[in-house]
C-alpha cells in the first residue's frame, strides 16, 4: 500500500483495487468505480455490447430500483453518470462530501445485483439505437467509423465503442447479462475517490460497502494484435451535407514506450494542447504548424489532433475541417508539405517549451475539480498506473527536440497510415 | 470554503462605471476573469444578423499592440485563453490562466476591447470561417431546429427571432466598415462589468483591472452607446405553430417545443425553475427523460431548459428521436406538459426538486469558472451579494400551487412552437 497524508493505494482482499486522495478546495467528493472492459473485449456479434451493459446499470436492482438511484443521488445535490470507451466502463457520482457514502452503496449493489430485467433491455434497445442513430447524423463519425475500421482489420479497437447497427439490433438480454457477469467484479474493477474527505476515513467506507463483494473468475484476455501496416490505406466516405472532412490517423506508440511523450510534443507543436482533451481542453491552437498551414491560409476553417492513451497501440489522428470553396486534396497536399518539414528540421526550443507550459496550465485547471482529477487518476490506472499522471509534466520535459524530430520520422510515414475523406454530396 | 457572500466576494467600482468583483480562491495556481459589455445583437438591424457576433469575433484578430500572430503566440505559450463573443444583449469575455500570466491575459483582453485593428485580411478568414460554420448548420439537425423554434416562437422584428450567428446572405454582405463602425458605436466602458476568481489577492486583481481598463473614456466625439427601444412585445401562443426543416440523409430528427419564458428578473422565474426542474432536468431529465427515454424508449435525449436571461428567453422541451417516432414523441411531450399544467406535484416530488436545485450548489460553485459566473449572474441582475446564501430558502418558500400557477402561465398542451429537423418523412 501507497500511502502518504493524503493519498492512499491499497488493493482489498477480494481484488479491488482503492485509489484515494484528498482535496480541500470545494466541500465536494467524487467517487468513480471502473471496470477493465469496453469495446475492447468485444468482438462481431456482440459489438456496442459493454456500452449497452452501462445502459443496463441505470435499470435497477433489487435495493435499488429503476431511477431510485439517481433520484437519491439528485436529491442529494449530486451529479451521476457513467461512460464506455475502448479499454473502460466507468460509474460516478460527485455530491456535497457529507453525503457521499450513497454513491458507494449504489456501486456496491450495481457490482452485481443488476437486474436486467427483459422488458428493461428491450425498451432500451430502441434508446440505444436513438443514440447510434444521432451519432450517424453527424458527418465526422461517418467518417471516423470508416477510417477506423480501415486502420484496424484485426484489433477491436477498428469498431466505435456505439457498436455495429446490426449487432443493436440482434443482442439478446442473455447476452448482455453474460457480458455484465464475466466482467463486473471486484478483480476486474478500481474504486476512486478523491474529495473534501480524511483518506483513511473514506478507506474504511469503502471497505465497509465494497470488500464484501466475493472475487469474479478469471478475466477472458484480448489476444488480438493488429499486425504491422504495410502501406497506407484511403477510404472515401461520401453522404449527405455540404462540408468536406479530412482525416488521417498514423499507428502510434502505446504510454508503456518513451516515444509517447515526444509523440505528444510534436502533436502539440502541430495543433497544440488540443490533443490533450482530456484534461479539459478549453485551448486554442492558432499558434500551431497546422493552423498556420491550413486555417491561416483558408483552406481550411479548424484543424485538431488527437493522441489518447490507450491499453493496446493506438493511433495519432489528425482532422480538418474543409473550408467552403476548397477541397481534402488541397488541405491533404498543405498538410503532407508541413508533416514533410516537422520531418526534416527539428521543431524549435520555443516550441517545445510551449507545450510543456500548456501541460502545467492544464493540470493546474482539472485540478480544480474533484471530478476532473478522479477521472484522470482512475483513468491512468486503467492504462498504466496513477504515476503516469503524476509523473506527466516530468515525463514531457525531459523530451528533446531531437526526440520529437526522430518520432516524427518513425511515425508519420506515409506508409503508417490511413487517409480519410468526407465527400459531400451538395458541394 | 463557504458560499460565497458579502463576506468574501469585493466589489468596486472605477471611475469610468466599470464594476469589478473579486473572490479568491488559493487552492489551484489558477485566476479565471470573466465579464461583460452593454453591446449585442440587439444593437444590429435585421439585415446585418450576425453583426455583432462578427465583430466580436473579430477583436481578437489585431490590435494596435499586437498582431493576430502575435496574440496567439503569447497566450498559447503561457497555455491562457482570452475569449470574446457576442451575445443577444451584452458582449461576453473571459480569461483563464495560471496566476503569474494574468498581467498578460488582460493585456491582451484590454488590446482587444480597446483597440482593435479590425486587418482586412483576418475579416476575410473570419468570415470564411462563419459561413463554413453555416453550411454545417444547414446540415445539423439540432441547430436546424433551434433556428426554426425561434422563427416561430417570436414576432419577426423580435431579436429573439434572429439567428445569433447570422445567415450566409447577411455574413456575405457585411463589410469591414460595418464592422468597424459597430464597434465604434457601442463598445465602451460604460454598464461594463468584470469578475476575477482565483489565486490572486484581491487588492491585486483590482489594482490589475484598474491598470488595461481605469483609462477607458466614454468617448467624447462618438455616441459611445447604443439608444435601446424597448424590446417589441412577445405575445403569448396562442396556437400551435409547427415547421419541419427536412434535410435528407440523416437517421436521428430533433424536435423542439416550446415557448416564450420568463426573464431571468421576472418575480416568477424561480417558480419556472422549480417546475422545469420537475418536467426535464431531475435524476435523467426529470418526468420527460422518465416518461420519454425510459418507458417508451422513444429517444436518446428528452429534458427541458428555462433560460432567463434579460429578455423572454426561451422555455422549451428538447428530443432526438427516429424520425418514425417523432409523433408519438411530440405526443407524449404535450401529455406531460398537460399534466403539470392541470395537476398539482405531489409534496414529495417538489422536495426532491428542491433538494437537488438547493444541494447541487456547492458543484455549481466547484471551479473559478462556477463561481465567476455566478458573481456575473448576481450583478447583471442585482440580485444582491447575498443571493447565493439566500438562494435555498427562496427555493425551499416556493409551493406545489406557485409552480402549477408558473407552468399554466407560461406553458400549455395546445399552444405551442414547434420545430423538428430531420430527414423527410417516409
Amino acid at each position: 500500500m501507497k500511502n502518504n497524508n493524503d493519498f492512499l493505494k491499497t488493493r482489498l482482499d477480494n481484488g479491488l483495487m482503492v485509489l484515494i486522495k484528498e482535496a480541500h478546495a470545494a466541500p465536494v467528493a467524487s467517487f468513480w468505480v471502473w471496470y477493465r472492459v469496453g469495446s475492447r473485449n468485444e468482438h462481431l456479434g456482440i459489438t456496442g455490447i459493454s456500452h449497452w451493459v452501462e445502459h443496463m446499470l441505470f435499470k435497477g436492482t433489487t435495493a435499488f430500483p429503476k431511477g431510485v438511484a439517481e433520484k437519491a443521488i439528485a436529491r442529494e445535490g449530486g451529479v451521476f453518470n457513467g461512460m464506455t470507451w475502448y479499454d473502460f466502463t466507468t460509474y460516478f457520482a460527485t455530491l456535497p462530501t457529507d453525503r457521499i457514502e450513497l454513491a458507494l452503496r449504489i456501486e456496491a449493489d450495481r457490482m452485481v445485483n443488476s437486474l436486467f430485467d427483459p422488458d428493461e433491455t428491450a425498451a432500451e434497445r430502441s434508446v440505444i439505437i436513438s443514440e447510434r442513430q444521432g451519432a450517424e447524423n453527424d458527418p465526422k463519425f461517418l467518417l471516423n467509423e470508416e477510417l477506423m475500421a480501415a486502420a484496424f482489420r484485426v484489433h477491436p479497437y477498428g469498431t466505435d465503442t456505439v457498436g455495429h447497427m446490426c449487432d443493436l439490433e440482434t443482442m439478446t438480454r442473455d447476452q448482455l447479462y453474460a457480458h455484465y457477469r464475466t466482467y463486473y467484479a471486484p478483480n476486474n474493477a478500481l474504486a476512486v475517490a478523491v474529495g473534501d474527505f480524511d483518506a483513511h476515513e473514506m478507506l474504511r467506507m469503502v471497505e465497509q460497502h465494497l470488500s464484501v463483494t466475493p472475487g469474479g473468475q478469471d478475466i477472458p484476455p484480448v489476444t488480438a494484435v493488429e499486425p504491422p501496416q504495410k502501406g497506407e490505406r484511403r477510404v472515401t466516405v461520401e453522404g449527405e451535407g455540404n462540408v468536406a472532412y479530412l482525416q488521417i490517423v498514423f499507428r502510434a506508440p502505446t504510454v508503456h514506450e518513451p516515444d509517447f511523450f515526444a509523440l505528444t510534443a510534436l502533436d502539440a507543436a502541430l495543433t497544440g494542447a488540443s490533443g490533450m482533451t482530456f484534461f479539459g481542453g478549453g485551448l486554442t491552437n492558432k499558434s500551431s504548424r497546422l493552423y498556420k498551414a491550413l486555417v491561416a491560409t483558408e483552406l481550411a476553417t479548424d484543424v485538431s489532433g488527437s493522441l489518447v492513451p490507450t491499453v493496446d497501440p493506438f493511433v495519432y489522428g489528425l482532422s480538418a475541417i474543409v473550408r467552403a470553396g476548397h477541397t481534402p486534396d488541397e488541405v491533404e497536399e498543405a498538410l503532407e508539405a508541413e508533416l514533410a518539414r516537422v520531418v526534416a528540421e527539428p521543431i524549435t526550443p520555443e516550441e517545445l517549451g510551449k507545450a510543456i507550459k500548456q501541460a502545467k496550465a492544464q493540470f493546474a485547471y482539472s485540478s480544480e475539480s474533484v471530478t476532473a482529477q478522479a477521472l484522470w487518476m482512475g483513468f491512468s490506472e486503467i492504462f498504466a498506473d496513477y504515476t503516469w499522471f503524476e509523473n506527466y509534466i516530468a515525463n514531457l520535459s525531459s523530451v528533446t527536440i531531437e526526440d520529437v524530430q526522430r518520432v516524427a520520422q518513425k511515425y508519420l510515414t506515409r506508409s503508417n497510415r490511413t487517409v480519410g475523406r468526407y465527400v459531400p454530396n451538395e458541394q | 470554503m463557504s458560499i460565497p457572500g458579502p463576506q468574501d466576494i469585493a466589489r468596486h467600482k472605477l471611475d469610468n462605471g466599470i464594476v469589478v468583483l473579486a473572490r479568491e480562491n488559493h487552492s489551484s495556481p489558477s485566476v479565471v476573469v470573466s465579464g461583460y459589455l452593454r453591446v449585442g445583437a440587439c444593437d444590429e438591424q435585421p439585415e446585418q444578423a450576425g453583426l455583432a457576433a462578427f465583430t466580436a469575433n473579430a477583436l481578437m484578430r489585431g490590435s494596435t499592440q499586437r498582431t493576430f500572430e502575435q496574440i496567439y503566440e503569447e497566450l498559447e505559450s503561457a497555455g491562457a485563453s482570452v475569449d470574446v463573443s457576442g451575445g443577444t444583449h451584452t458582449t461576453g469575455f473571459g480569461t483563464k490562466s495560471l496566476a503569474e500570466d494574468l498581467p498578460l491575459a488582460l493585456d491582451i483582453l484590454a488590446g482587444a476591447l480597446r483597440q482593435p485593428t479590425f486587418p482586412p485580411g483576418e475579416i476575410e478568414k473570419l468570415r470564411g470561417e462563419i459561413l463554413t460554420d453555416l453550411e454545417e448548420r444547414a446540415h445539423d439537425t439540432g441547430r436546424m431546429a433551434s433556428l426554426t423554434f425561434h422563427e416561430l416562437a417570436y414576432p419577426p422584428e423580435h431579436p429573439y427571432a434572429r439567428s445569433l450567428a447570422g445567415y450566409t446572405k447577411t455574413i456575405s454582405s457585411l463589410s469591414r466598415d460595418d464592422l468597424v463602425g459597430f464597434y465604434a458605436g457601442g463598445y465602451g466602458p460604460q454598464g461594463m462589468v468584470i469578475v476575477v476568481v482565483g489565486a490572486v489577492e484581491t487588492a491585486d486583481a483590482l489594482t490589475q483591472i484598474e491598470d488595461v481598463f481605469g483609462d477607458w473614456k466614454v468617448g467624447a466625439r462618438l455616441p459611445r452607446s447604443y439608444e435601446r427601444a424597448p424590446l417589441p412585445e412577445v405575445p403569448r401562443i396562442t396556437e400551435i405553430r409547427k415547421r419541419t426543416v427536412s434535410i435528407p440523409g440523416k437517421t436521428q430528427s430533433d424536435i423542439i417545443l416550446g415557448y416564450p419564458g420568463p426573464a431571468r428578473a421576472a418575480p416568477d422565474f424561480l417558480d419556472a425553475v422549480v417546475c422545469n426542474t420537475i418536467l426535464g432536468v431531475f435524476g435523467l431529465m426529470g418526468r420527460l427523460g422518465e416518461n420519454v427515454r425510459d418507458k417508451q424508449g422513444l429517444a436518446y435525449y428528452s429534458l427541458s431548459r428555462v433560460d432567463g436571461g434579460p429578455g423572454p428567453g426561451p422555455w422549451r422541451v428538447i428530443a432526438g428521436v427516429n424520425p418514425a417516432n417523432v409523433e408519438q414523441a411530440i405526443t407524449s411531450i404535450c401529455a406531460e406538459i398537460r399534466r403539470i399544467c392541470e395537476q398539482p406535484v405531489g409534496e414529495k416530488e417538489l422536495a426532491d426538486n428542491k433538494a437537488f436545485i438547493t444541494g447541487s450548489l456547492p458543484l455549481r460553485l466547484e471551479t473559478n469558472e462556477g463561481v465567476a459566473q455566478a458573481i456575473l449572474n448576481l450583478e447583471h441582475y442585482n440580485l444582491g451579494l447575498d443571493y447565493l446564501q439566500r438562494y435555498a430558502g427562496l427555493i425551499n418558500a416556493i409551493t406545489a400551487e406557485q409552480v402549477q400557477a408558473v407552468a399554466q402561465r407560461w406553458l400549455d398542451h395546445e399552444a405551442y412552437a414547434l420545430a423538428v429537423a430531420g430527414p423527410p418523412a417516409a
